[in-house]
């Protein structure tokens, strides 16, 4: 993540600001004759299109601005600020994420070759296609078929977690409750080491 | 009187010293006890009659006694055993030679505020009779993650030190120092006594740590874990706990984000008699919080775990009398907890609400409906800390009751830039108007007016701490669209009192203007995203005399303003700079002119660099010289 430099004030960066709104005018100031009332219930973070596409890592993963399509694209985010503990924050972003119904089961996806963890909740998946078919979508890849001797066909990635022994595993191997109670995080691996994998 | 000296070389104890020490020691200029009695006073210095080394000498007979001094000696050894405050020790250690000795003799609490203003051998030879340590490590920014990881701060070589100087030590407390399993081991194993171990914002430890400490003292009274990261070994460090009855009087373990066998739990509380305060973490379900609240009744604090039920015994758990648990928990002062809590639980905690003087909201995403029945009873409500969820109407609510409140902390549930806020002037205005005895306030907000902070300045007169945090970086006051500058300006001018300062928002020169002016016993300030050029700087290391701890991110200051702080920076425990317009060379400069100020530039990976400029300055006095642990990423220069 890019940190943000002092000299943010030379390079008149706000000029240069990506945002929707016609040149010149201002950040639209909301008016609030009511106070905003807080939602439990937000969509499932989603990188706006158009932060994606800026692909840098100065791209923080933690913007999220799906539900807001009339607000100007958030600032990107710099370390550190504003000044929580990353405790803290841990804590309240699980809460945000949260459906109303009940704690959610959180997990770490990484990509190999991708700058930026996801996370995802796995109790709202069913079933391994659901999963599989979610993790392509948000990281745009085949996955492949699976098969109990082959591992993953068809693809460069396979799908792997880490298990509460700290062991690394190829999703679909256990049943689909074995798996979710056991899943600590995901990895999906990509190249040779996932054609391994698929042997 | 003690005359003023330029900072010197070797013995100097300014690191023992109190944060508003401004002066030196020197062992040179103390008069040798032997000379004392005989003249009565010192003979280097300027000395109020009776202030040397024989204090006494004016009002005890002459009489010839075989050792003189060695009688005075124990008249103060008896006298300053009695004198516990830091400050009056380093004052009385100051006097003369056998003042120094005899203070290094009799003190039991010895607190370090930076752990490399000073080696361990060196603390542990000056004082032998320690009972209790205080370390205190990395500087705050490091919380924010401005700092890489493994940068220092190791508690390794204090703890064995201390376990060969002092094997009969009680307590350690540590704020944001590395700590290993194996430290822990040490120390568990060394110190047969041992009482009272806190950690408070540090990492680098697990449960297996936790477990040696747990099962090896013996005599263990507190165990406190505030906000650290404790790694899980999957060791049941709570099983570890003596089978017999403990000393337990406080086990707080909020922070510690693993799971506890609930049975091991409650046995362990129901052969502790003596445990005063609670903090369970989240794994802990309201059902089994009531089950631990019957069995310790006697609590006075209590962290209360998530306060929601567990998945898979809801229903049981909804239908317990939780009402009664709390009516029951009488001397209940201080709760917290609340980590996912559902709202419908909330009510359970009306019978202790009258007798609350302190209540930790921060991880419950409540609304101002659901907390107003609650606080309309914390009419003795002293600490409040709160999530914004609340909006400016719970902060109103807090106002009507809350005359007591002596802290307030309203932390963001979403803390992001552009965003609407929840919380703003209004409610900063009504706590200032409401809480008229608020001495501390951390406030995070979207938007702020220089009109609700003068208003605070005026209303809250016994401000000792102010932190405003407007979360969008150089945010102006929303309704002039002015600089905040005014509203800063107005709390160091009217709070008299105030000590620590955090500013935000768009601050211009004349903000640290007014801070240098008026500022005159802060000791903590921190900025960021603020100031227009050096003088901005300047004006602080000039004006604030009291200045100790000066922690600056992203602010447009450079080699001159840091090159205006020289006469100082002897007496700051340390100074932050990273993201400022500082250069190698004038860090370097810093460096060459004062000996005894340990400058470390650190790099960071992530950061875009010039190659010129330094990105993070972190220097601090130091009697220690160079660490030895200097990780690849920070240069000493």
């Amino acid at each position: 993540m890019e940190r943000s430099m002092a000299f943010e004030s030379d390079l008149n960066l706000k000029a240069t600001e990506l945002r929707l709104g016609l040149p010149g005018s201002d950040e639209p100031e909301k008016p609030s004759t009511t106070p905003s009332v807080r939602s439990n219930k937000r969509a499932s973070p989603e990188i706006s299109e158009e932060s994606r596409s800026k692909g840098s890592s100065c791209v923080s993963s933690k913007v999220e601005s799906g539900e807001r399509d009339s607000a100007p694209p958030a600032k990107e985010q710099v370390v550190g600020w504003p000044p929580i503990r990353s405790y803290r924050k841990n804590c309240l972003r699980a809460k945000k994420n949260d459906q109303v119904d009940g704690a959610g089961m959180y997990v770490k996806v990484s990509v190999d070759g991708a700058p930026y963890l996801r996370k995802i909740d796995l109790k709202v998946y069913k079933s391994y296609p659901e999963l599989l078919e979610t993790l392509e979508n948000m990281f745009k890849l085949t996955i492949g078929e699976y098969s109990e001797k082959e591992g993953y066909n068809g693809s460069d990635f396979a799908p792997t977690y880490e298990d509460k022994d700290g062991d690394w595993m190829l999703v679909g191997d256990v049943p689909w409750d074995m798996f979710i109670s056991s899943c600590k995080r995901l990895r999906i691996m990509k190249g040779s080491e996932a054609r391994g994998l698929s042997c | 009187m003690i005359t003023n000296k330029k900072p010197r070389s070797s013995d100097t104890d300014s690191n023992y010293m109190r944060d508003d020490r401004t002066e030196m020691s020197e062992d040179d200029d103390r008069s040798p006890p032997s000379d004392s009695i005989a003249n009565g006073s010192c003979p280097t210095r300027t000395c109020t009659p009776g202030s040397g080394s024989g204090s006494g000498s004016s009002s005890i007979p002459e009489y010839s006694a075989p050792y003189p001094d060695r009688v005075l000696e124990n008249v103060l050894e008896n006298v300053l055993w009695f004198l516990t405050s830091r400050k009056d020790r380093n004052a009385a250690s100051l006097v003369c030679r056998s003042w120094y000795r005899v203070e290094a003799m009799t003190r039991s609490d010895l607190f370090i505020g930076n752990c490399y203003a000073v080696s361990p051998e060196r603390a542990t030879s000056r004082f032998t009779r320690v009972r209790s340590v205080t370390l205190k490590g990395k500087p705050r920014f490091a919380d924010f993650n401005l700092m890489p990881p493994n940068w220092g701060a190791h508690f390794a070589p204090w703890v064995s030190a201390t376990a060969k100087a002092y094997p009969w030590l009680e307590k350690i407390h540590l704020k944001r120092m590395s700590v290993t399993d194996d430290d822990l081991a040490l120390l568990a194993e060394s110190f047969s006594g041992f009482k009272e171990l806190v950690l408070v914002c540090c990492d680098g430890f697990g449960t297996s740590g936790l477990a040696a400490v747990a099962s090896k003292c013996r005599q263990l009274k507190v165990l406190d874990l505030i906000e650290s990261e404790v790694s899980d070994d999957e060791v049941d460090w709570i099983m570890c706990f003596p089978d017999t009855e403990t000393c337990l009087e406080s086990l707080i373990f909020d922070c510690v984000e693993c799971l506890v066998d609930f049975d091991v739990l409650e046995r362990l509380v129901v052969r502790s008699p003596s445990l005063k305060k609670l903090r369970l973490n989240r794994f802990v379900s309201i059902g089994q919080l009531y089950r631990l609240m019957v069995r310790a009744p006697q609590l006075t604090h209590l962290g209360t775990g998530s306060f929601s039920p567990s998945e898979d015994v809801a229903q049981g758990e909804l239908e317990l009398d939780y009402v009664s648990a709390f009516a029951a928990c009488k001397s209940l002062v201080c709760l917290s907890g609340f980590r996912e809590i559902v709202p419908d639980c909330l009510p359970a905690i009306y019978p202790v609400c009258a007798n609350l003087t302190s209540l930790n909201f921060s991880y419950a995403n409540i609304s101002a409906e659901q907390l107003k029945p609650i606080i309309s009873n914390c009419h003795k409500l002293q600490t409040f800390w709160v999530l914004d969820s609340i909006c400016d109407e719970g902060l109103q609510a807090v106002a009507t009751t809350c005359k007591e409140l002596r802290e307030l902390r309203v932390f963001p549930f979403d803390p992001r830039e552009d965003i609407e806020g929840p919380v703003s002037e209004v409610g900063l205005q009504a706590i200032s108007e409401g809480c008229r005895k608020l001495q501390s306030i951390l406030y995070f907000c979207q938007r702020m007016t220089n009109a609700a902070v003068i208003a605070m300045s005026k209303n809250c007169p016994d401000l000792v701490i102010f932190r405003l945090c407007i979360m969008g970086r150089q945010r102006p006051d929303h309704v002039t669209g002015e600089p905040m500058d005014e509203g800063f300006g107005a709390i160091v001018m009217n709070c008299k009192k105030l000590t620590r300062l955090a500013v935000s928002g768009l601050l211009t020169d004349t903000a640290f203007a007014y801070i240098g002016k008026y500022g005159k016993i802060v000791r903590t300030l921190s900025v960021a995203f603020a100031g227009d050029s050096d003088m901005g700087l300047k004006y602080v290391l000039e004006g604030c005399p009291r200045l100790q701890k000066l922690e600056i991110r992203d602010s447009p200051f450079g080699d001159t303003a840091l090159l205006s702080g020289l006469h100082h920076y002897y007496n700051m425990r340390f100074l932050w700079m990273s993201a400022c317009r500082l250069s190698h060379q004038g860090c370097q400069q810093i460096a060459q002119a004062l000996p005894h100020l340990v400058v470390e530039v650190i790099k960071h990976e992530d950061t875009v660099h010039m190659d010129d400029y330094a990105d993070t300055l972190y220097m601090y006095r130091s009697l220690a010289g160079r660490r030895h642990d200097v990780p690849q990423f920070v240069s000493i220069l």
